[in-house]
C-alpha cells in the first residue's frame, strides 16, 4: 500500500475557567490554524471548552446535544476532524467530562471519562458522572480510541482500546504540574507522563496524541508539553512546557505495521487467559478485595490443576 | 493525629519489611532523602504564576513588604521578572525598633529589582494605639506591627490598582509561624509551597543579594530576634522532618526510624496541628442549604 500521510495538529491553550464563550473562540482559533496548516486532525485538551477545576459550575457550563454551542463546535469541523473536552448533559441531567470527536459538521463519536480522580488534589467524581465504556471508532489515523487524562494512568483502558483494534490513542488532558527534581526542565507528573505515553505506544503499536492544557486555576499550574508518540516510541512532536503552544505531527499509517511486524505483541495477547484471569479475580477478591456483581453467578472454580470442581 | 493503634500497626509493619530482608533492623533502612530545589524549574514555575494569576484578574501591578529578609526579597525579584519592575511596588515599613540593617537590606533589594519604593515609618500608628495599653507584651506588640504593614500593604493596593503580594513560605505556614492577617495575608502567594531550604536555594540563583540569603531569618520584632532561636530548631532541620512528614507522608514510626528525635517529631507535629486554623477560613455556623466554601463551592478563580 501506498505511504499515506497524515497530519495531526494539537492546540496546547489555557482555558478560562467557566467562560465558555471565550473558550469557543479560542477553539475557533485554533480550528482556524489547524485548517491552515493542513491538519486533518485538531485535538484540544480535556474541558477544553471549561476548564478544569469547575466544582459548583459543572452544571451552568454544562452542553447537551442540542445546545447552541454545540452546533458551533459542530461547524468548526467543516473539512477537518476536531477533538475537543467539554461538560456534556446527558437526557437524564448527568454530566460527564466528554471528549466531542466531530468530522464534517457531525459529531460522530464522544467519549465519556471513565476514570474521575478523586484523591490528592482531584475531587471529579463529586461533581461529574462516570463514563461507561471504551469504544473504539474510524478516524482520520485510522481506527482509534479517546481516553481522558486519568484514564490512561489504568494501563486497562489502553489495552482495551488496542485490543478493539485501535491504532491510535487520542488523549486530552488537563494534567497539573507537581513534584520537583533536581535536573531538569519540566516537573515529575510531566516525566511520568512521557513516560507512559512512550510506553503504551510501543507497547501497543499505536500513536499517541496527547493534548494537554497550561495555565494556572487557583495556583495549580497545568504542565502543557503536548506531544504526539509514533508506534516505535519516536517522539514525532512536542510542545513547550508550561506555554501556550501549537504543534503539528506529520504521521505514516503505515508506522502501527513497521511496530507490530518488528514486535508482534498484540497478535500474541491471550485474551482468553486475560478474561479467564479477571473473572477469578472478580470471583475471589484479588488484591481490591473486590467480588463483583456477578460472582454469585460463577458456578464452579477452577483447581489448581486446571481441573474443576463445583463451589459448596 | 497520633493514633497509638495506628502507630504500632505501622511499626509492626516496619519490623515485619526489616525481618523479611534478613534482619536488619528498621531504624537503618528508613533514610529522609534531601529536598529537591532545581531553582531553574521553580523560576520559571514561579513567574508564570506571578504572571497568570496577577493579570488574569484584570491587574497588572503588586505591591509587596520588604523586610529585608529573604523571602519578601525573593517574592519581590520574581515579581519584577514577571510583571516587569515597574509594575512592582515594595513597600518598607520599619518601626523604631526595627534593626537598620533590615532597612539596608531592603534597599538592596530595591536597587537590585529596579522596582517602585515607598518608605512608610509606622512608629507614630503602632505608639498612639499601645500608649492605651501600655502593658501589652512583646508578642501583642509585634503582632500589632504585622496587621499594621498589612493595611498598609491593602490600602496601597487599592491606590496603585494592585494585588498585595504574599511572601510566607511553607515552612511558616505548616508551622503557623506567622500572624493571622498580617504577614499571612496576601492575594497572591508564589511561595507558600517552597520550604526555608528551597526559598534560600532560589533566593541564591535569582539574585537576592548574598548578604540577605546568608544572614540568620528573623522577624525583627523585637531587638536580637532570630526565628531559629525562638523556635528552638533550625530551618534546614525542620524542613527536613516536615518534607517527610508531609510531602512523603511517613509516619510516626517511620520518622522515628529515619533518625528524627522523639520529642521534635512530637513538637512539631503539634505545631502543625495546632495551627490548622490559620491555614483556614473562619468557621461559618451551617444554616442554609448552600454554605460558603462548604457546599456553595466555587474556585477562586470563577470566570478567569
Amino acid at each position: 500500500m501506498a505511504e499515506l500521510f497524515r497530519r495531526v495538529a494539537v492546540v496546547q491553550l489555557a482555558p478560562r475557567l467557566g467562560d465558555v464563550e471565550y473558550n469557543l473562540q479560542q477553539l475557533e482559533a485554533g480550528v482556524r490554524r489547524a485548517r491552515q496548516e493542513g491538519a486533518h486532525l485538531v485535538v484540544f485538551p480535556e474541558l477544553a471548552l471549561t476548564g478544569y477545576f469547575l466544582k459548583d459550575m459543572v452544571s451552568t457550563v454544562a452542553i447537551r446535544h442540542d445546545s447552541a454551542e454545540m452546533e458551533r463546535l459542530a461547524a468548526m469541523s467543516r473539512g477537518i476532524e476536531v477533538v475537543v473536552g467539554a461538560v456534556e448533559e446527558s437526557e437524564d441531567f448527568r454530566f460527564f467530562n466528554s471528549a466531542l470527536y466531530f468530522r464534517d459538521g457531525v459529531l460522530v463519536h464522544v467519549h465519556r471519562k471513565v476514570y474521575l480522580p478523586t484523591y490528592g488534589l482531584f475531587d471529579e467524581a463529586r461533581y461529574l458522572a462516570r463514563g461507561d465504556r471504551i469504544r473504539c471508532f474510524a478516524s482520520a489515523l485510522g481506527r482509534a480510541a479517546v481516553l481522558i487524562c486519568e484514564d490512561l494512568w489504568h494501563p486497562s483502558t489502553a489495552y482495551v482500546a488496542a485490543l478493539d483494534g485501535a491504532l491510535a490513542i487520542i488523549c486530552p488532558s488537563s494534567s497539573p504540574l507537581r513534584g520537583i527534581s533536581e535536573g531538569r526542565d519540566h516537573d515529575d507528573n510531566a516525566a511520568y507522563w512521557e513516560l507512559l505515553n512512550a510506553v503504551y505506544a510501543q507497547t501497543f503499536g499505536v500513536f499517541v496524541v496527547y493534548a494537554n492544557r497550561v495555565g494556572f486555576e487557583d495556583g495549580v499550574g497545568f504542565w502543557g508539553g503536548s506531544e504526539v508518540v509514533s508506534p516505535t516510541g519516536q517522539r514525532l512532536a512536542k510542545a513547550k512546557y508550561y506555554e501556550e503552544d501549537f504543534i503539528v505531527a506529520e504521521l505514516s499509517l503505515k508506522e502501527p505495521r513497521r511496530q507490530r511486524v518488528a514486535a508482534p505483541l498484540l497478535r500474541d495477547e491471550n485474551v482468553d487467559l486475560t478474561i479467564r484471569e479477571l473473572c477469578r479475580i472478580r470471583r475471589t477478591g484479588g488484591v481490591l478485595g473486590y467480588k463483583g456483581e456477578f460472582a454469585d453467578e460463577e458456578a464452579s472454580e477452577e483447581t489448581p490443576n486446571g481441573g474443576k470442581r463445583e463451589r459448596s | 493525629m497520633a493514633g497509638s493503634a495506628n502507630d504500632l500497626e505501622q511499626s509492626q509493619t516496619l519490623e515485619h519489611a526489616a525481618g523479611a530482608s534478613g534482619g536488619t533492623k528498621a531504624a537503618d533502612r528508613w533514610t529522609c532523602p534531601s529536598i529537591p530545589t532545581n531553582p531553574p524549574l521553580l523560576r520559571r514555575i514561579l513567574t508564570a504564576f506571578i504572571a497568570n494569576e496577577v493579570r488574569k484578574v484584570g491587574v497588572e501591578r503588586v505591591v509587596v513588604g520588604l523586610s529585608g529578609g529573604v523571602d519578601s526579597a525573593l517574592s519581590c525579584l520574581l515579581a519584577a521578572e514577571a510583571l516587569g519592575p515597574h509594575n512592582v511596588l515594595a513597600i518598607k515599613m520599619p518601626y523604631r525598633t526595627s534593626s537598620p540593617e533590615s532597612l539596608a537590606h531592603a534597599n538592596l533589594v530595591i536597587a537590585r529589582a529596579g522596582v517602585e519604593s515607598l518608605e512608610i515609618d509606622i512608629t507614630p500608628q503602632i505608639d498612639a494605639y499601645f500608649a492605651r495599653f501600655p502593658d501589652a507584651d512583646r508578642v501583642r506588640r509585634g503582632n500589632k506591627m504585622a496587621r499594621e504593614r498589612m493595611t498598609i500593604l491593602y490600602d496601597h493596593s487599592a491606590r496603585w490598582h494592585a494585588l498585595v503580594l504574599g511572601t510566607s513560605n511553607k515552612t511558616e505556614l505548616l508551622l503557623g509561624y506567622g500572624t493571622l492577617h498580617g504577614d499571612m495575608a496576601s492575594a497572591v502567594n508564589p511561595l507558600g509551597d517552597l520550604y526555608k531550604t528551597q526559598v534560600w536555594a532560589l533566593a541564591e540563583a535569582v539574585g537576592v543579594p548574598a548578604e540577605i540569603v546568608h544572614k540568620q531569618p528573623s522577624a525583627d520584632l523585637w531587638a536580637g530576634q532570630t526565628d531559629e532561636a525562638e523556635l528552638g530548631f533550625g530551618y534546614r532541620e525542620v524542613d527536613r522532618l516536615l518534607y517527610c512528614m508531609v510531602d512523603l507522608r511517613y509516619s510516626r514510626a517511620e520518622l522515628l526510624a529515619a533518625g528524627f528525635p522523639e520529642e521534635f517529631v512530637r513538637r512539631v507535629s503539634e505545631m502543625v496541628r495546632n495551627s490548622q486554623f490559620k491555614r483556614r477560613l473562619p468557621i461559618i455556623a451551617k444554616v442554609s442549604q448552600r454554605t460558603i466554601d462548604r457546599d456553595f463551592r466555587y474556585a477562586r478563580d470563577w470566570g478567569r
